[in-house]
C-alpha cells in the first residue's frame, strides 16, 4: 500500500510529539482535534501513528507553529 | 493615606499598581526591553522583572533555585499557623505554591479534572449560562459586559465544577477580588478573604467527609500520595486554589477579548463573519491580553547576565510582557486574528503550566462565540467608564456596552 501511494508520487505528512518537552499545553489539541490527544496529566500524543491526511496538514502546522514547547515535529515517511 | 510617587525611570523604580500602567503597560515592556532586560524595584517589597520572552522561558526552568512557594506580586504577611501545617505540600495554595518533590504529585490530583476531555463534559453547562446570561440583558440594549456576563462565566463553572452553591457566586467573586485585586496592596483585606475562602471550605471538606457525594472534593480526599491519604487542610488549600485561580484570570481574557472588538469594529466585523477564525482568535487573544503575572522567590544566588539575584529576592515572571517580545512574535504589538506562528505563554510554561488552560480556553471560546452569535453588532457607551484592575491579574472590570 506504502508502495502505491509512494509511486502515486504521494509524500505523507506525519507529525510526532516529543514527550519529554510536552509540558501539556493543549494548544496541538485545541487547534488540530483529530490528529492530537492527551493523557490524563496533559500530555500529548499523535493520533493514528502520526499520519496527517492531506486535508489536515495546514492544521498540523499549526500545531506545530503553536506549542510553546516546541514539542511537535512534521516529519515526512 | 500616603501618596505613592510617580515613577520617573521605570528600569530601576516599576510600579506594577501605576494606574497608567495597569491602562497599557505595553510601552513600558518596549522600553525596558530595548534599556534594561531585567528591570528592578524597591517598591511593594522590592523585585526583579524580566521582559523578554527568553528570559521567561529560563527562568520558569530555574527549578528550586527559583521557588514557588510565594508566587504573588507583594508577597503576604508572614505565614500563619494554617500554613506551617501546610509545609510539607509548599505552604498557602499548593500546587501552585508547591516546590519538587512535592510539587508533581499534587498537581497530578488535580490535572485530570481539567483535560480537554474531562473539560468536555463542562461544555452543556457553561454553554447553557452563556445563553441565560445573555437573555437577562439583550432585550435592554445594553450591559456591562464585565460585570453582567464575563465574570458569571468562569465563577458559576467553577462552582459547578467543585460542586458549590452556584447561587452564591456573586460572593466568591468579591472573596476573590478581596484576595487578589485589593489583598495585594492591603495585607489586612487579604488575610481577612483568606480566611472566608478557607472557612468555607472548611465546613465543605468537614461535610464530605463525613457524608461522601460523588464530587470533586470527595474525589480528593479519597486520594492518596504514596500511600498516604491527602491532609484535610491540603483539601482545603487545594479548593482554595481551584476557586481563586480561574475567577480573575477567565473573566480577564473574556473582559478583554470583547473589549477589543467593540474598540476594534474591523476585527469584530471579521470575527461576526467568519466564525472559523474562533480557534486562532483566542490564542491571539489569549496571548495579547494575558491577564496573569506570577512571581518566584530566589533560593540562592542567580547571576543572569549583568545582575544577581540574592536569596529570597523576588522575581516576577511577566508573562504578557514575554508574548509582545518582538524577538519571537511577528507584528508583536498588532492583534492578528489568524496569526499562525504564536507560541504564547498566557498560561505560563514550565512545571507550573496552568493546570486550568483547558478549562479556561473552553469558558473563552464559548462566551465569545455566543456573544457573536447574539449580539454581533455591540460598542462602548463610553471608552472612559471603562476600568482596569491590573498588578496579578489584569482586565477590565467595567464594560458598558450598547448593542
Amino acid at each position: 500500500m506504502k508502495a502505491l501511494v509512494a509511486g502515486m508520487g504521494k509524500q505523507s505528512m506525519r507529525v510526532r510529539v516529543i514527550t519529554d518537552k510536552c509540558e501539556g499545553h493543549n494548544r496541538c489539541c485545541a487547534l488540530a482535534p483529530e490528529l492530537f490527544d492527551a493523557d490524563d496529566y496533559g500530555i500529548a500524543t499523535a493520533l493514528n501513528d502520526g499520519a496527517v491526511p492531506p486535508e489536515l496538514e495546514a492544521q498540523a502546522r499549526l500545531a506545530v507553529e503553536n506549542c510553546p514547547e516546541y514539542a511537535i515535529e512534521i516529519f515526512d515517511k | 493615606m500616603t501618596k505613592i510617587p510617580p515613577v520617573t525611570d521605570w528600569a530601576t523604580d516599576y510600579d506594577f499598581f501605576d494606574p497608567d500602567y495597569i491602562k497599557d503597560p505595553a510601552p513600558v515592556w518596549k522600553e525596558l526591553r530595548g534599556k534594561c532586560p531585567i528591570a528592578h524595584t524597591e517598591r511593594w517589597g522590592g523585585s526583579w522583572m524580566p521582559t523578554s520572552y527568553e528570559n521567561m522561558q529560563a527562568f520558569v526552568r530555574m527549578v528550586p533555585e527559583l521557588s514557588s512557594r510565594n508566587v504573588m506580586l507583594v508577597s503576604p504577611p508572614k505565614s500563619d499557623e494554617f500554613d506551617a501545617e501546610l509545609a510539607e505540600y509548599g505552604s498557602s495554595a499548593p500546587p501552585i505554591t508547591s516546590d519538587p518533590p512535592e510539587h508533581i504529585p499534587m498537581r497530578r490530583l488535580i490535572l485530570p479534572l481539567f483535560t480537554p476531555k474531562a473539560v468536555a463534559d463542562y461544555r452543556p453547562f457553561t454553554e447553557q449560562l452563556c445563553h441565560d446570561l445573555i437573555d437577562g440583558f439583550i432585550d435592554q440594549g445594553s450591559c456591562d459586559a464585565a460585570l453582567d456576563y464575563a465574570v458569571h462565566i468562569p465563577a458559576k463553572t467553577i462552582a459547578y465544577i467543585i460542586g458549590v452553591d452556584g447561587n452564591r457566586t456573586d460572593e466568591f467573586v468579591g472573596w476573590v477580588r478581596g484576595l487578589v485585586e485589593q489583598g495585594m496592596q492591603d495585607p489586612v483585606k487579604l488575610k481577612h478573604y483568606r480566611h472566608i475562602i478557607r472557612d468555607f471550605f472548611a465546613e465543605l471538606v468537614d461535610a464530605r467527609k463525613a457524608n461522601p457525594k460523588d464530587d470533586l472534593i470527595s474525589n480528593l480526599l479519597s486520594q492518596e500520595i504514596n500511600g498516604q491519604p491527602i491532609a484535610r487542610k491540603a483539601v482545603i488549600a487545594m479548593c482554595d486554589l481551584l476557586l481563586v485561580a480561574g475567577i480573575d484570570t477567565t473573566w480577564s481574557s473574556i473582559g478583554s477579548a470583547l473589549w477589543h472588538f467593540a474598540m476594534n469594529p474591523d476585527d469584530r466585523l471579521r470575527m461576526a463573519a467568519e466564525p472559523d477564525l474562533f480557534p486562532t482568535a483566542i490564542e491571539e487573544l489569549l496571548r495579547f491580553y494575558s491577564p496573569v503575572t506570577m512571581a518566584r522567590v530566589a533560593t540562592e544566588e542567580i547571576e543572569v547576565g549583568d545582575v544577581s539575584f540574592k536569596p529570597g529576592d523576588k522575581v516576577v515572571l511577566n508573562f504578557p510582557a514575554a508574548n509582545r517580545d518582538p524577538a519571537v512574535f511577528e507584528d508583536a504589538d498588532k492583534v492578528v486574528l489568524d496569526r499562525q506562528r504564536n507560541r504564547h505563554i498566557a498560561f505560563g510554561i514550565g512545571p507550573h503550566r496552568c493546570a486550568g488552560s483547558n478549562l479556561a480556553r473552553m469558558e473563552m471560546e464559548l462566551a465569545l462565540r455566543i456573544w457573536f452569535e447574539r449580539i454581533p453588532e455591540f460598542k462602548l457607551t463610553d471608552p472612559d467608564a471603562v476600568t482596569w484592575a491590573g498588578g496579578q491579574v489584569r482586565g477590565p472590570r467595567h464594560l458598558p456596552f450598547r448593542f
